[in-house]
Formats: structure tokens, C-alpha cells, sequence
């Protein structure tokens, strides 16, 4: 397999040091692993910080910025960061009005943003906590973590951000961000599988003419293996899931996410059809968003999210962002 | 009785078998979880293995808690909190002594995986770390050879479950057939106790 890489072992720390040349907004620590809106800590404003592994780019540093993130901390691939890079943003971030840790489900992000928070804590920093688990391919029961983070990251960051933009106080920030998770639900679909930097080799083994259904962000194989599908057939299948779990009565945010290897040729014809079953679904969609936001390395595929705003959440998604990965309203 | 230095040696055997076995825990981990076990673990240990010959501490609860600490901060993902609570409860629980009976150590490991139960949510048959410990720590009190096979077996015997925890919980049906990674380690790090102790 070849990669544009020099070693597997400083993948992460290259790219940081990349993304800080691109980015003289951002203070891009690349030997502590955090990523710090440049103007932080911002007087009076509850600070948000969120990781997760690298791999997922522009999520979450992508999305440190005014109207968004204060600081991100990136894990090793597919590695969820560890609690002293967590502690080290919150602290940096703090102005005295409490930090949000937006937190993925996923076993290794919850537990080290656990440890994170009692550490910050300690420190004298207010952590509030706000889980996200919009994906509907996995059946929250006794038996399993829950259902996973995905999609749905994006918008509770984006609005969370706009709130605490505007001055609102950190219950009110993470009251906001519980609505959105609470109110999105996502589907993803994997063309193939993708290839860590580490194994070197794709992490599944996807025949070509197959299609995995109920994908995750980390090439774990999803629920359901079929024959290879039309655009209009994923896109029924993908829509039809979340609106098995989810009736919207208001209109709805959408997000058409590429997994990173499919082009936006393919995305946009994608998000076609997705308008078509909303159409016919009678549901009404409010935004959309198509577009590599929350990627699987060099995974081939695609996500729905939908997110039933009201106006208050429609008002703070269209606030201004100024982010490297999602800018508008600037 | 057991000295510190005996939980250097530990360690340092752990981290010596995690570096030799990377590639194969990392192999059991990809179709099940996210192809990076082995890695994960290699960046973890190595960090300790660094961290104790520059610190030294003098004590076998010192050793094991600053062993632990640097795990949670290097190595990610549940792993990092999962084998730093486990190392860092169980040498809370040995407190200060110089040295340690082989049935205190059975005792302290013991709180060590029960911290580890309670944080990851997970009982003996969910397919995780705690099938090769809790067989382990029960074979503790006959020898440290006894708790080596008695952790391989419950590694092995891993492979038909359906996991219900962490990462491979997602695939239900299909994580069946998959020797768990989180076991396979956890038999490593007590093969590498039962060959610090020459057995």
C-alpha cells in the first residue's frame, strides 16, 4: 500500500506540524498534541474541547476556531488521545467560565475524557460533559457500548461553539449541545475498507463487489455485508434506517460526509438522491452540508446525518465560523 | 518475598514480549477493532520501561503505580486507561512496603482487576482483558506458573464468544471466531510476571 507518509510512527505529530505552517490562526503544539485557537483563552466564554483519534481530519482540529472549537486533541490514528492532552486544552482554553468536553462513545474517548475531567477538576476547572451517539446502525442494549459518535459530532460542535461564542453560560452551552445530539441520528456506508498507517494493509477485508452497511469511522466493519448498491438504493437504505429511529416534525440538518476516498462527484449525486427520499418522506430539510468532514483515512463510502433543528438551533448553525475545516458567515 | 526490583523486572519482561508480539496483537485486533493493539501497547510499555530505569523507584506499589501512570498518559484508546488503572489499583493497594508476599501480590492484583471490571463496565465471558485476569489471579495463589496457564487459556478460550464490550461489541455475531487482543496482552503481561519470578 502506498502512502504519502514517511514513517508510521510520525504520521501524527507531521501533520500537526503541517497543518501549524497552514495555520498561523491556530497554536498547533505538536509535542503535547493539542491545538489552541490562537486568541484563547477568551474572556467570559465557557471554553469547548474535543478529540478523538487522528484519521477523521478535518475532525476535530479542523474545527478549532472562532464560532467552533477552542482547542482539539488529536490521538494516534483511530487512538483516542490520552487525559494529560485533554487537561493541558482545558486549561488553556479556561477563561473562569467552565469548559464542554465533547466526547465521542466510544470505550478508550469516554474513559480518557473521564479522567481528563477529574484531573481538570482537581485543577480547579468547571467540566461539563456531553456524549454524542447518533449512529443508528448500532443498537444501544445491555449488551453493547451504545451506540457510537459520529456525524452528529459536527453539529453539536458547530452550534455548541456558536452558543459559546455568544456569552451563553456552561449549563445553557451544554444544554444546547445534549438538543443536538439528542435530536441526530446518522447511517454510514463503506465502499472499501481503509488502511491505518500502522497495519499498513486495509483493516477489513471488503471484496469488490460488496458494500458494508452500518459502517463506523474507524474501519470497523459494520452490521450487514451486501452486493454492491446504486446510489438511489444507498441512499433509501441509509434514510429509510434513521427515519426508522427518528421522526422529525421540524425541518432537518443535513449532512452528505464522504469517509475519504470518494469523490465529490459522487457525494453531491449522493446527496441527490438523499433529497429525493427526504422529499418523498415529507420531511423538510433546512441546511445541507456535502462534504469530507468526519473521514476514515482512505475509506471509500459515505454518511447521513440528520439533525431536527428549531429555530433557535437553525440561527446558532448558520452564526459565523471561522475554521479551517468549516468557514462561513466571515 | 518479593523487592521492587522483582516489579522492574516485570515490566520490563512485559514490555519486552508487547515489543516482540506488536504485530500479532495488532493483527488480532484488525478484524475485530481497529488494527492498532500492538502498537498502542508498544508505545505504552516502552515509555515505562524508559520511566522506571530514569526514576527508580524503590518500592513494589511505587514501581507499579508510576508504571501505571505512564501508560494512562501515552498509550490511548481503552487500553491506556484500562492497563493504567489495573497497574496503578494494584499498587495502591500493596501501599509502601519494601517488600511484598506472593499472597499480598495475589490480593493487590486482585483489587487491581476489580478497579478494571468496575471502569470498563465488563464481567468475565463479555470477550475482553478480564477473561485472561480473572482466571490469573485466581491461579495466583498456587504459583506464578499456574497463573500463565491459566491466562493463556483464558485468552484462548476467548476465540467463541461474541463480545460485549468495547469496540468489537459492534460487530455482535461477527466478532465470533476472533481471539480477543485485550486477553491476548493481558496473558502477556502475566507470562512476563511468572518468567520475572523464574518460573
Amino acid at each position: 500500500m502506498k502512502m504519502l507518509i514517511n514513517v508510521a510512527e510520525t504520521v501524527v505529530a507531521d501533520a500537526l506540524r503541517g497543518m501549524a505552517a497552514a495555520h498561523p490562526e491556530l497554536i498547533v503544539d505538536v509535542e503535547n498534541r493539542v491545538i489552541v485557537r490562537r486568541d484563547a483563552p477568551v474572556a467570559g466564554k465557557v471554553g469547548l474541547v474535543s478529540g478523538g483519534g487522528s484519521g477523521h481530519e478535518p475532525l476535530h482540529g479542523g474545527f478549532v476556531g472562532p464560532g467552533m472549537l477552542s482547542a482539539a486533541c488529536p490521538g494516534e490514528v483511530f487512538t483516542s488521545p490520552v487525559p494529560d492532552q485533554m487537561v493541558r486544552a482545558a486549561a488553556a482554553v479556561d477563561s473562569g467560565a467552565g469548559v464542554l468536553f465533547i466526547v465521542k462513545n466510544y470505550t478508550g474517548d469516554v474513559l480518557n475524557f473521564d479522567m481528563a475531567a477529574e484531573l481538570a477538576e482537581d485543577e480547579g476547572i468547571q467540566i461539563a460533559k456531553v456524549l454524542v451517539n447518533d449512529d443508528v446502525a448500532v443498537t444501544d442494549s445491555l449488551y453493547t457500548a451504545g451506540r457510537r459518535g459520529t456525524g452528529a459530532t459536527l453539529f453539536v460542535e458547530k452550534i455548541a461553539g456558536a452558543a459559546a461564542e455568544e456569552g451563553r453560560p456552561l449549563e445553557r452551552v451544554e444544554a444546547l449541545a445534549r438538543q443536538v445530539n439528542e435530536n441526530a441520528r446518522s447511517f454510514g456506508v463503506a465502499l472499501s475498507a481503509c488502511t491505518t498507517p500502522a497495519k499498513g494493509s486495509p483493516t477489513f477485508d471488503l471484496p469488490p463487489g460488496e458494500l458494508e452497511l452500518g459502517v463506523g469511522i474507524h474501519g470497523e466493519p459494520g452490521r450487514e455485508r451486501r452486493a454492491m448498491m446504486t446510489s438511489r438504493e444507498i441512499a433509501d437504505f441509509s434514510v429509510n434506517a434513521i427515519l426508522e429511529d427518528m421522526h422529525p416534525r421540524n425541518p432537518v440538518l443535513v449532512l452528505v460526509n464522504g469517509m475519504g476516498a470518494t469523490p465529490l462527484l459522487e457525494l453531491y449525486g449522493f446527496n441527490a438522491e438523499v433529497q429525493r427520499v427526504l422529499t418523498e418522506r415529507g420531511v423538510p430539510v433546512a441546511r445541507t452540508l456535502v462534504g469530507n468532514y468526519v473521514t476514515s483515512l482512505d475509506m471509500a463510502g459515505a454518511s447521513v446525518t440528520l439533525c431536527q433543528v428549531d429555530e433557535e438551533l437553525l440561527r446558532l448553525w448558520d452564526a459565523p465560523v471561522r475554521t479551517a475545516g468549516l468557514r462561513w458567515g466571515v | 518475598m518479593l523487592d521492587a526490583d522483582f516489579f522492574r523486572r516485570w515490566m520490563t519482561a512485559t514490555t519486552a514480549s508487547v515489543d516482540r508480539e506488536a504485530e500479532r496483537l495488532t493483527a488480532l485486533d484488525s478484524p475485530i477493532g481497529d488494527a492498532d493493539h500492538g502498537s498502542n501497547l508498544r508505545r505504552g510499555f516502552t515509555a515505562v520501561a524508559a520511566t522506571l530505569e530514569k526514576e527508580a523507584p524503590d518500592t513494589p506499589g511505587a514501581v507499579l503505580m508510576l508504571a501505571g501512570r505512564q501508560l494512562i498518559s501515552t498509550v490511548g484508546g481503552a487500553s491506556g486507561p484500562l492497563y493504567g488503572t489495573l497497574l496503578r489499583r494494584t499498587g495502591k493497594a500493596l501501599g509502601d512496603a519494601a517488600e511484598v508476599g506472593e499472597q499480598e501480590l495475589a490480593q493487590a492484583l486482585r483489587t487491581g482487576v476489580d478497579a478494571v471490571m468496575q471502569l470498563g463496565g465488563a464481567a468475565p465471558g463479555d470477550k475482553t482483558m478480564i477473561d485472561a485476569l480473572v482466571p490469573a489471579v485466581d491461579a495466583l495463589g498456587e504459583s506464578f506458573a499456574a497463573a500463565r496457564a491459566a491466562a493463556e487459556e483464558g485468552a484462548l478460550a476467548t476465540t467463541p464468544l461474541q463480545a460485549r464490550k468495547g469496540r468489537a461489541s459492534y460487530l455482535g455475531e461477527r466478532s465470533i471466531g476472533h481471539q480477543d487482543p485485550g486477553a491476548t496482552s493481558s496473558a502477556l503481561l502475566i507470562a512476563a510476571l511468572a518468567e520475572a519470578a523464574g518460573e
